[in-house]
Parts: structure tokens; C-alpha cells; sequence
């Protein structure tokens, strides 16, 4: 596995006689969280070919929605990408409530579009500071981590859990905004303006940092199109295609926000339009309190048992929801025959669910097609000719998550 | 009999220079000897190098012995164990087995080299001043920096200059040579 | 030369002991500072019987980790190189301490006190060839361990170190230049002068010889003050040589897994960090025995120290006492010079291995050149002027 395989090559001029070295990066290897496996052919450290192997997470995640309810598929979603759990639920419950033809009470599409862009910052902060950390700068890194656990704390509070949140419902959500949630909110989002301030000062114009990122790993704008390239990687690329803006699903079309773009295409880039897309996130944020704030005590999920069946405090006591509940949880819901594809703008790109419904309560077929998945591709095209070094920053910005890349 | 002196019995300057004498014997055959591993036979240069520079140390000639182990263990061995690690050397193409001109001259020299020296050596132990005339006449203190300084930019001044245009020159060469392959 | 040679195997022993603790004691500093950084508490949880004592006992718990692990050995590797690279590569980061005086001269109970262990005449030079044998130890140890990555570790090791020593030497070519000569304990003594700043106003003819506020602005003679770019390049080198962030290519963790000591464990592991951590100490005592002033107090000359205790106590006591206050400004001025090198540590990320190539070859090297032929024209041009 590890052998070093040595080709022997002649150069044309003045016959030295150079060998290739043949590495193998991962699948266990510092640089490739997410077990993927780069085999990397270097010349020196020039990086003369690089073939990267994905699949290593694979875990039938296609396969194992077939053999539940709709209900039970939720979970399975938070662990596509464990940094942006919301957005994934988000997409596989608006994909099945399409073919349900339902739409959720205001006040529930604000609440999600509020977990989603809380899920999104946190997925970014993530990004910004493994970057920094790969590049053995560990402080910012820790900036950006206190940064996440604010936003994972509010995240607990909306639902109970950090990373895997599974939050979003099926014609609803897990549960109702809590009370005092949007005053902490604003508090939170104060202080990760301020660690965003200090971690933009440490960074962002740091000369190392700078020179490390510019110029690395770049993806021309035909060939992001050429690769079906989405997310922050086509951004940088100088395409303003977001699905929010492009495809505005639920609230979106009634928030105020911008779609940064970057020129180059390069790591630099990448970065930049990452760390703004942060602060757009948290610009959505601050629009969406006010809402709450407003529809207090009207609820979050479409009022039909049939979809989203009692809570169990009327469970316990009555006899109609009681069998309401038993059905749903153990039929499930019956979606009409039919296919529906949903697309929503996650951290990393175009999270698409694909659902085919035979009418029974469990899908008959579920596809994903994962933003991560479709961005690695093109690894080799940004790296070859590059650095073993620029495969660090590079990768960061790609920010490929196994689970979500291998399934 | 007090503890320093017998550190002093083990520690002198004649058992000091055996072992570093000896030393540098045995690590210099061991650079020639080590055909098989082209690494072992470098780090064997290094210890040969750093014997020397004890040896120059002992002799007043501290500054010399500072810069033989600071250019020659430190700097241009390193380079010569980069090469071997970089190009993968074992015997190999470079192996002087495959080219017995080299060999031949090689021994050559290594014969002439020894003869002359055993002259001189025998020259001196006769007539221990007569083996100075060729060479400036130093007192024993001689090897400061100041004083190897002040010699080398006065009465020989230009052997320095011109020994600095020849590594100039070396650059330059290498270089291009590196250029040619690169373009 | 004369050593007393008797005196040496003991005055070493106690050295390398003193110098050994330094690494522990930096560990502890290192996860400290770190956390004060980071907004972190820091270590804290060894505990020997309740005792806590702020995390100290740690660097005790990471000795004990790294003697009783097992020592792994790589296939096909060398078995004899890697067994001597560790050993290599701490041995000059303890015996480089050696030259760096960290008090003057005293005469105190009837003998003479020079507090160096060794005061070289040619001192500097002794660090620069200790620094550059310092280099084998990494390079054999990726080398001897069959291993891709050491090698890559070890390649890159050689490149940087090679490097470096070439602007490293040039760098402080200045300073010997000023201070006239290699001796760190002369080096020291030139550092207790003053000189005016403003000096140059009164040759240039806009104020008269002797003005008030011209002599009022005086600055110690630091080696900082006179070659303030020396000084930023040659902490630059030695961090280089150090091999700490942002200069740690050789063993970039994220790309190449730990470079050069890939293979190592237990205290064949720990033998690299503690070389790296007496290094930064070293680092720390030869930057403020060069350019910091040494052991001296700034407008403050030994011998005006000495003639202020003098009336109390007697010549004795005096020398005594100014010689406690000169190694307490000595590691006064040492431990902040770690603090600096440490938030440097912490806040840069690491270069990219053509970057370094860069910064030494095209930056530093020809800046340093230029840094030379400058002080040289300054020198002789306050020559003519002074006369």
C-alpha cells in the first residue's frame, strides 16, 4: 500500500536522470478529514498528477432511506454533512412535501430559513478555521471555533442537539421557536461579530496567509461550468449562482441579502466569498428575528395529523390522536405516487433530493446529489502543476465532508 | 590526589590528540571504504571534519577550526547528503567500479599525496624551522580572527580576492547550468 | 588556548542540567501562552495528591509518558542512524548555551566570577557551526526512516537549513562590525554605553556643540538600537533554523504528517522537542545577549552599579549584589524575548516551502548584504566626522 512505486524518466536536456515519486496521501492522512485517498505523482514537490479516490464514508445512504418511513429518514440526512445538519433536513423535507403538495404556516418557514442560515454560519466558521488550522495557524482557528459554539448553542436551544439537530419536520418543525430565543440569539451573533472582526484582522491580510491562498488551486469559470461546479467554488469563480437568489425557495424572495462574487477563481478567492457569504448569513439572521418576534405563538407546522400527528401530551389522553400517532408512526406518511426533485443552497453548493414515491408510506427511491461530491471532482484539474503544499488550502476551500461526498 | 587531576590524567592534550587523530583516520577510511552506502559514507566525512576542526582548535587555530566546521561539516556536506538523498544513490552509476581511469588517477594521487607529506614530515622532524620558509612565519599565539583577518586583508589581499571572483564565477556557472534544465 | 580542563566536566554537568529543565519549563509556557492567546484555560488537570500548581506538574506527566513508550523502529530503516539522529539533534541545542554570558565580571570573595561557561573569542562563530551541525540530526532522521514523508521532511529540512545559515551569518555581520569584535562578554560590555541620537544635528551645524536637548536623548548602545534591521533578520534565521511556525515546513504536520521524525516515538520523539525548546531559550539568550543589551541595565554601566552598593555594604557585597541584579535583567529580558518569539509561534501560519526558499534567498540574503555595506559607509562616515 505504502510502497513507494519509483518510475524512471529522462529529461531531454543534459540527460539528468530524475526519478517520480509516487505518494499515497490518506486515506488516513492529516490533510484528508473526511478519509478520502490522493495518490499524488511528484516531481520535487511539483504535483505531476493526482488521482483522488472517494468512497471511503460510503455508507448506503440512498438505499437505507428505502427501508424506512419518510418520517424515519430525517436522521439520516443530519449525517450527510455533520457541519450543516439543518440545511440537509431542510432539503429531504421540502423535497417530500412537494410531492405532498403542502406549504408550512409563515411563521415555520421563517423559523427554517432562520435554522438554516444559523446552520450555515456554523458550517462556514468550520471551513474558515480548518483552513487556518491546516495552515498551523491554530489561533484564529480557535476564534472561529468559540465563534460555532455560540451558534451551536442557539442551535440546542432551538432543538436540543449541537451537531446532529435533526430539526426540520416534514410540514414543520421538531418543535416551536422557544421563548427568548431571539433575545439570546442577538446577543450571541454580537460576540461572533466581534471574534469575526479578530479573525479577519489575523488573517485576511496576513502576508503569509495571503500568499498561501492567492494564486493556488484555481478553477477557471469554464471549467467550473464544465465540472457543474456550485457553491462558494463557483462564486469565486465569478458566477453569482445561488439557489436562494436563482430558485428562492421558501422566505428568501423577502430577504434582503447579496451574492458575493470573487474574479480569479483561486483559494483567496474562495475564502473571501466564504467569509462575506458569513456576514450575509448573519445579515438573514437579523432579518428573520424581527418576524419571530412578531408571530409569537402561532405555530410552526401545517395543522393536518395525517402529516405532522399530535404532540404526545394529547397522545396520552385521547383516543383519536392516540391513533392518529400510531399510524403515522408506524405507516408513515403516505405520500401520492410520483417524483419531485428539491434543491437547496447548502454551505457547500447545490444539495439536490431526488424522491420517488410509489404511494406507500416509505420512498421508493431517494437521491441525493451531494454539493461535495460534484466540487471534488475537479481536485486534480486545480492541483496538478501545483505544490504538495497547495493541496492543504485547496482541499479546505473544496471542503469536501465524507459523509455527504461518499453517502 | 585532587579530582581535577585526575580528570587531567584522562583529559590532556596528548590523549586528546590521539583520539581525535585517531578519529579522523578511522572516519576518513570509513568515507572511502563505505561503497555500498553512499549516506554512511558522507556522515563519515562529517565526524572526519569535526576530528579536524578538534585538532585545529588544539593547535591555537581556533578560527579555522570553527570555520572548517561550520562550512565544510555544516554547509557543504549537508549538500553533498542532499544530493545523495535526492538522486537515490546506492553504487550506482557513480560507483567508481565502472570507470577504472578514475580509479587509477585517484590512486595516483592518493600515492603521490602521501609521499610528499611523509617527506615533509621527515623534513621537519630533522630540522623543525626549516619546514617554515615556505610559508609566513607565525608565532604560536597566531589564529585569532583579528590576526587571520589582518593577514588576509592586507598581505594577502589579492589571493583573496581573486579566490572570491573564482567562487563567483562557480555561481554563475551553476546557475546557468540549473537555468539550462529548468527552461 | 588554556582551559582548565579540570573544571570542566563539572561546570558541563551542571549546565546541561540547568539547560535540560529549560525544555519542560517551556512546555508549560507553550501551553500557557497558547491558552492566553486563544481565550483557553490551558493545562490544568495533572494533579499530584490535590496539587494542581497551575499545570506545572505536566511537564513532569510528559516525561514519564514519553520514557515509558514504546520505542517503535521502522522497517527497512537504518536501525543505527535512527538511534543516533535524536541524539544528534539535542546535543548542539545543549552545549550552544554555553557562550552566552549572562552576567559580567565580579570579584567577590576573593576570586574572579566571568558568568559564562565558556567566553570564546570567537563566540558567535561557535553558534553559527554548532547551528549548522544542529541540521544532521534532522536530516538523518527522515533519512533513516524508510519513509516518504521523512524524506520529503528531511529534503526540505536540509534546503531551509542551508539557507538560512547563509543569511544568518550575514545578517550579524553588521553588528560585529560595530561592536568590533565575536566575543559575546565583550559584545556585552560594548552594550552598557550610551550614544546621542541626535549626535548628527550638531555636525550638520543646526545646533550648537554641547545644546541640552541634543545630549538630553540618549540611547543605550543595544545592538537593537544600532542595527535595528539586523536584528529583525537574524531573529528571522534563527526562527527559520529553529524549525518552529511559521518556518516548520520540514515537518508541516498537514501535508507532511510530522516530516523528518515521522518514524519516532517515546523519548526518541521526545528528544526532538526538547532540542526544539532549549533552541528557542537559546534563541531567546543570544538575540538579548546581542542586541538587547545582555545582562546590563539600560544608562546603567557595572561599574556605576557596583560604586552604588559599594557605600552600604563593602566591595564584597556590592559585587554580589549587582551580580544578582545583572542575571535577573539577564532572564528578565530573555523570558520576554520567548514571550515575543512565542506570540509569533502562535499567530503566523506556516509558509509554503518555495515561500521560505524565497524570503531567505531573494529577501533576506540581499538585505543583509545591503545591511552590511550601510553600516560600514554610516561607520566610516561618523569616523570622519568624530574624527
Amino acid at each position: 500500500m505504502a510502497e513507494p512505486v519509483k518510475k524512471a524518466r529522462t529529461e531531454g536536456k543534459g540527460g539528468l536522470h530524475t526519478d517520480i515519486q509516487k505518494l499515497n496521501m490518506g486515506p488516513s492522512h492529516p490533510a484528508t478529514h473526511g478519509t478520502v485517498k490522493f495518490t499524488v505523482e511528484l516531481d520535487g514537490e511539483t504535483i505531476q498528477a493526482m488521482d483522488v479516490a472517494v468512497g471511503y464514508l460510503h455508507r448506503g445512504f440512498e438505499k437505507e432511506c428505502e427501508s424506512g418511513t419518510y418520517y424515519q429518514a430525517i436522521p439520516y440526512t443530519d449525517r450527510l454533512n455533520y457541519n450543516s445538519a439543518i440545511l440537509a433536513n431542510l432539503g429531504y423535507c421540502m423535497a417530500v412535501e412537494k410531492l405532498l403538495e403542502i406549504e408550512i404556516p409563515d411563521r415555520g418557514e421563517w423559523a427554517r430559513v432562520l435554522a438554516g442560515e444559523l446552520s450555515r454560519v456554523g458550517d462556514h466558521l468550520t471551513r474558515l478555521g480548518a483552513a487556518c488550522l491546516e495552515l498551523a495557524a491554530m489561533t484564529p482557528f480557535l476564534y472561529g471555533i468559540e465563534a460555532r459554539e455560540l451558534i451551536w448553542d442557539l442551535q440546542e436551544m432551538l432543538c436540543g442537539a449541537r451537531v446532529t439537530s435533526n430539526y426540520v419536520r416534514i410540514g414543520g418543525l421538531q418543535r416551536n421557536i422557544p421563548d427568548g430565543f431571539e433575545d439570546r440569539c442577538e446577543e450571541s451573533l454580537k460576540r461572533v461579530d466581534e471574534l469575526l472582526v479578530d479573525f479577519d484582522k489575523i488573517v485576511t491580510a496576513n502576508r503569509i496567509f495571503v500568499d498561501r491562498f492567492r494564486g493556488t488551486g484555481v478553477l477557471s469559470r469554464e471549467d467550473c461550468v464544465a465540472y457543474s461546479v456550485t457553491g462558494p467554488l463557483l462564486r469565486a469563480a465569478g458566477i453569482p449562482y445561488d439557489l436562494r437568489k436563482a430558485e428562492p425557495y421558501s422566505k428568501y424572495d423577502e430577504i434582503d441579502f447579496d451574492i458575493p462574487v470573487g474574479t480569479t477563481g483561486d483559494n483567496y478567492d474562495r475564502f473571501l466569498v466564504v467569509q462575506e457569504e458569513l456576514m450575509q448569513s448573519i445579515r438573514i439572521i437579523r432579518q428573520c428575528l424581527p418576524v419571530l418576534r412578531k408571530t409569537k405563538g402561532q405555530p410552526v407546522d401545517i395543522q393536518d395529523p395525517h402529516i405532522r400527528w399530535p404532540g404526545k401530551n394529547r397522545v396520552y389522553g385521547r383516543m383519536e390522536e392516540l391513533i392518529q400517532q400510531f399510524k403515522g408512526v408506524t405507516e408513515g406518511i403516505k405520500v401520492p405516487a410520483g417524483e419531485a426533485y428539491v434543491a437547496v443552497e447548502s454551505a457547500n453548493g447545490e444539495l439536490g433530493f431526488y424522491i420517488v414515491s410509489d404511494g406507500s408510506g416509505k420512498p421508493y427511491k431517494v437521491r441525493c446529489r451531494p454539493p461535495s461530491f460534484v466540487n471534488t471532482q475537479p481536485l486534480s484539474r486545480m492541483l496538478v502543476g501545483g505544490l504538495l503544499a497547495d493541496i492543504i488550502p485547496t482541499f479546505d476551500m473544496v471542503n469536501m465532508i465524507g459523509g455527504e461526498c461518499d453517502r | 590526589m585532587t579530582f581535577g587531576e585526575i580528570v587531567h590524567l584522562v583529559i590532556n592534550e596528548q590523549n586528546l590528540f590521539i583520539f581525535f587523530s585517531t578519529v579522523a583516520i578511522l572516519s576518513a577510511l570509513g568515507v572511502v571504504l563505505n561503497l555500498s552506502n553512499t549516506v554512511y559514507a558522507a556522515l563519515s566525512l562529517v565526524v572526519s571534519m569535526l576530528a579536524l576542526a578538534g585538532l585545529f582548535v588544539m593547535l591555537n587555530a581556533e578560527f579555522v577550526g570553527v570555520l572548517q566546521v561550520m562550512i565544510y561539516a555544516g554547509a557543504i556536506v549537508v549538500l553533498f547528503l542532499f544530493v545523495v538523498m535526492l538522486l537515490n544513490l546506492r553504487g550506482g552509476e557513480m560507483a567508481a567500479d565502472r570507470q577504472p581511469f578514475l580509479k587509477l588517477v585517484g590512486a595516483g594521487i592518493v600515492i603521490a599525496a602521501t609521499v610528499k607529506l611523509t617527506s615533509l614530515l621527515g623534513a621537519a622532524r630533522s630540522n623543525p624551522s626549516g619546514i617554515q620558509k615556505d610559508w609566513m612565519p607565525v608565532g604560536p599565539e597566531f589564529g585569532s580572527v583579528r590576526d587571520i583577518g589582518l593577514v588576509l586583508y592586507t598581505d594577502y589581499l589579492l589571493l583573496f580576492q581573486v579566490s572570491g571572483i573564482l567562487l563567483l564565477a562557480g555561481i554563475v556557472a551553476a546557475v546557468i547550468l540549473a537555468k539550462q534544465k529548468v527552461d | 588556548m588554556e582551559f582548565d580542563l579540570s573544571k570542566i566536566p563539572i561546570t558541563l554537568f551542571i549546565f546541561s542540567l540547568i539547560v535540560g529543565l529549560f525544555s519542560p519549563i517551556m512546555t508549560w509556557v507553550e501551553r500557557k501562552q497558547s491558552a492566553l492567546m486563544q481565550d483557553r484555560i490551558g493545562a490544568n488537570r495533572a494533579e499530584i495528591l490535590g496539587i494542581r500548581a497551575i499545570g506545572l506538574l505536566h511537564p513532569v506527566a510528559d516525561v514519564i509518558k514519553m520514557i515509558t513508550k514504546e520505542d517503535t523502529f521502522p522497517l527497512g530503516g537504518s536501525k543505527f542512524l535512527h538511534n543516533i539522529a535524536p541524539m544528534i539533534a539535542a546535543i548542539p541545542a545543549l552545549i550552544s548555551f554555553a557562550v552566552i554570558p549572562y552576567g559580567g565580571h565580579y570579584q567577590a570573595w576573593g576570586a574572579d566570577w566571568t558568568l559564562v561557561v565558556a567566553d570564546l573569542d570567537y563566540g558567535v562563530l561557535y553558534l553559527l557551526a554548532i547551528g549548522s551541525i544542529a541540521a544532521y540530526g534532522s536530516i538523518i532522521a527522515g533519512w533513516a526512516a524508510n519513509n516518504n514523508w521523512g524524506l520529503l521532511g528531511s529534503i526540505r529540512v536540509s534546503a531551509q537549513m542551508i539557507s538560512y545559515e547563509v543569511c544568518m551569518g550575514i545578517s550579524v555581520v553588521g553588528l560585529f562590525m560595530v561592536f568590533g569584535t565575536l566575543k559575546m562578554t565583550d559584545m556585552g560590555i560594548a552594550q552598557q554605553e550610551t550614544f546621542r541620537v541626535l549626535g548628527f544635528v550638531e555636525h550638520l551645524g543646526w545646533a550648537q556643540a554641547g545644546t541640552a536637548w541634543v545630549d538630553f536623548v540618549k540611547l543605550p548602545m543595544w545592538g537593537i538600537f544600532l542595527q535595528p534591521l539586523g536584528f529583525f533578520m537574524f531573529m528571522t534565521a534563527l526562527i527559520a533554523e529553529n524549525k518552529r511556525p511559521p518556518f516548520d515546513v520540514p515537518e508541516g504536520e498537514s501535508e507532511l504528517v510530522a516530516g523528518y521524525f515521522i518514524e519516532y516515538s517515546g523519548m526518541k520523539f521526545g528528544l526532538f522537542f526538547m532540542a526544539e525548546w532549549i533552541e528557542v531559550v537559546v534563541i531567546a539568550g543570544l538575540m538579548t545577549a546581542m542586541f538587547l543589551g545582555g545582562w546590563s541595565v539600560p544608562y546603567i554601566p557595572d561599574a556605576t552599579l557596583v560604586e552604588f552598593f559599594r557605600g552600604g555594604v563593602g566591595v564584597n557585597m556590592a559585587n554580589v549584589f549587582a551580580m544578582i541584579i545583572h542575571v535577573l535583567i539577564f532572564f528578565t529580558k530573555v523570558i520576554s524575548m520567548i514571550f515575543f518569539l512565542q506570540l509569533i509561534r502562535w499567530s503566523l501560519p506556516r509558509f509554503r516551502y518555495d515561500q521560505v526558499m524565497d524570503l531567505g534567498w531573494k529577501i533576506l540574503l540581499p538585505l543583509s548584504i545591503a545591511n552590511v555595506a550601510v553600516t560600514g559607509l554610516i561607520m566610516l562616515l561618523v569616523k570622519e566626522v568624530t574624527g
